[in-house]
């Protein structure tokens, strides 16, 4: 975990998708072994928000302070802390979730001695170990799911970006996934977790509906 | 290192397991070269003088014929996300990517290249030109492709725009590379045109990662 201490404060965050600003008006504050749920209707701006904090997207007002400083000035390091799970996996049909695992290890820097207790660990945690040598392309859709949030545990980072992570997910191993982000939090990690279907973030999770930063429908954009 | 390194193994070896990339490039350039007697006739006078043309347009657009795929897949199933979260650098990213396209398909083509120039006829000096040629010449074809493919992420018809955005910059290379057999006939002459086509590379690798890069930022808004 890469300095847990510092601060993510969010500072009137507005959100343009094309011609329509989704959200305006959005602040929090997460500290080290925070927890953030995003609730809000469909196209209320939880993965809008997911990306703008995994600095996908610039947000059209307001700032992103990591620390002391603001998120574009920290750039590489900032993102270095991050981990995302987006609504795609991310999984090639032609490797096996070994090789997906060791590629992602391999992308996030870490030397080659490393790699296989790191992938073993990450597979052994969401269950994967029976399919680890399969082409993913005959895996099922929760199958890949799991790959993807075994990268999670295959390469730490201090920030865990989730959207819409239980989909796909059975009932077990979604009780996995609550085990990861308990552990995850226990030792100072922070997580942004967009959901409408219930997950247990654990305790002191704060929730924040998107519908109420909703702008109405004829708001004028300036600028 | 572990990071470019890591991302270019993959991609090699995702080219080359699917019997996806490299076989379908090489399966089109032979093919197109082969249909080239069948519409100007099987004189060898006419085809040895075309033949390095003839070569050079069906190398282009068999590497045109693999860029779709050099971002799509990434982009479509969310690994581009990722790249820009890994410790590379999306300028090295690219590199990486452009680095195991040519080695799946610039590298294939050139290798191929003395076969094929053996079916129109070229002289052994010539051939080894050509083969030359192709060799320092395909990584531009990787390089300046990796930026239009950048681009048309995401556009509708992915395919059509890339060609039309890509095949006027790739008349550069063309022209040097089909030159420099054409030259070589005179003693030395082809020296100057394969220097030419290096720089072309040179240029194109320092700065088609920036541009790739830029315009993958632009696509993951």
């Amino acid at each position: 975990m890469t300095e847990p201490a510092r601060d993510l404060v969010a500072e009137a965050l507005a959100c343009r998708r094309g011609e329509r600003l989704v959200f305006a008006g959005l602040s929090f504050r997460l500290s080290a072994g925070g927890a953030l749920l995003l609730t809000g209707t469909n196209g209320s701006g939880k993965t809008s928000l997911l990306r703008v904090l995994a600095t996908f997207i610039r947000p059209a007002e307001g700032r992103l302070i990591w620390g002391a400083r603001p998120v574009e000035a920290e750039g590489a390091a900032y993102r270095a802390q991050l981990d995302f799970v987006g609504h795609q996996d991310g999984v090639k049909p032609g490797l096996t979730p070994r090789e997906v695992l060791a590629f992602w290890v391999a992308l996030r820097g870490i030397e080659r001695s490393r790699v296989p207790r790191l992938v073993e660990a990450a597979l052994a945690a969401f269950a994967l170990d029976g399919v680890a040598d399969w082409p993913c392309r005959w895996l099922s859709a929760g199958q890949r799911r799991r790959i993807a949030l075994a990268r999670l545990v295959a390469a730490p980072a201090s920030m865990w970006l989730l959207d819409e992570p239980t989909s796909a997910l059975d009932h077990e191993n979604q009780s996995r996934l609550e085990r990861a982000i308990a552990e995850h939090r226990a030792s100072g990690g922070r997580v942004v977790v967009a959901s409408h279907s219930p997950i247990d973030l654990g305790v002191v999770a704060a929730t924040l509906t998107l519908d109420a930063f909703a702008l109405p429908p004829d708001y004028a954009i300036a600028g | 290192m572990a990071a470019f390194l890591g991302l270019f193994r993959r991609d090699l070896s995702l080219a080359l397991r699917q019997g996806g990339d490299t076989g379908l490039v090489l399966g089109f350039f032979v093919l197109a070269v082969i249909l080239f007697p069948f519409g100007v006739g099987p004189e060898p006078e006419v085809l040895q003088r075309i033949g390095a043309g003839i070569i050079w347009v069906a190398a282009l657009l068999a590497a045109l014929l693999s860029l779709d795929r050099l971002f799509e897949a990434d982009y479509r199933d969310g690994e581009l996300d990722l790249l820009t979260l890994s410790n590379l650098p999306l300028e090295l990213a690219v590199l990486a990517k452009c680095a195991a396209h040519w080695v799946a398909t610039g590298l294939p083509l050139a290798l191929t290249s003395p076969f094929l120039a053996l079916l129109v006829d070229l002289d052994p000096g010539a051939i080894a030109i050509l083969f030359v040629s192709l060799l320092v010449g395909t990584p531009a074809l990787s390089l300046i492709g990796s930026v239009a493919a950048a681009l048309s992420l995401g556009a509708r018809r992915q395919g059509v725009v890339l060609s039309l955005l890509v095949l006027p910059l790739y008349i550069p290379p063309l022209i040097f590379g089909a030159g420099a057999v054409e030259a070589s006939a005179v003693d030395g002459g082809a020296r100057a045109y394969l220097l030419i086509l290096c720089a072309i590379s040179l240029a194109a690798l320092a700065f088609c990662p920036w541009a790739s890069a830029a315009a993958l930022r632009q696509a993951l808004e």
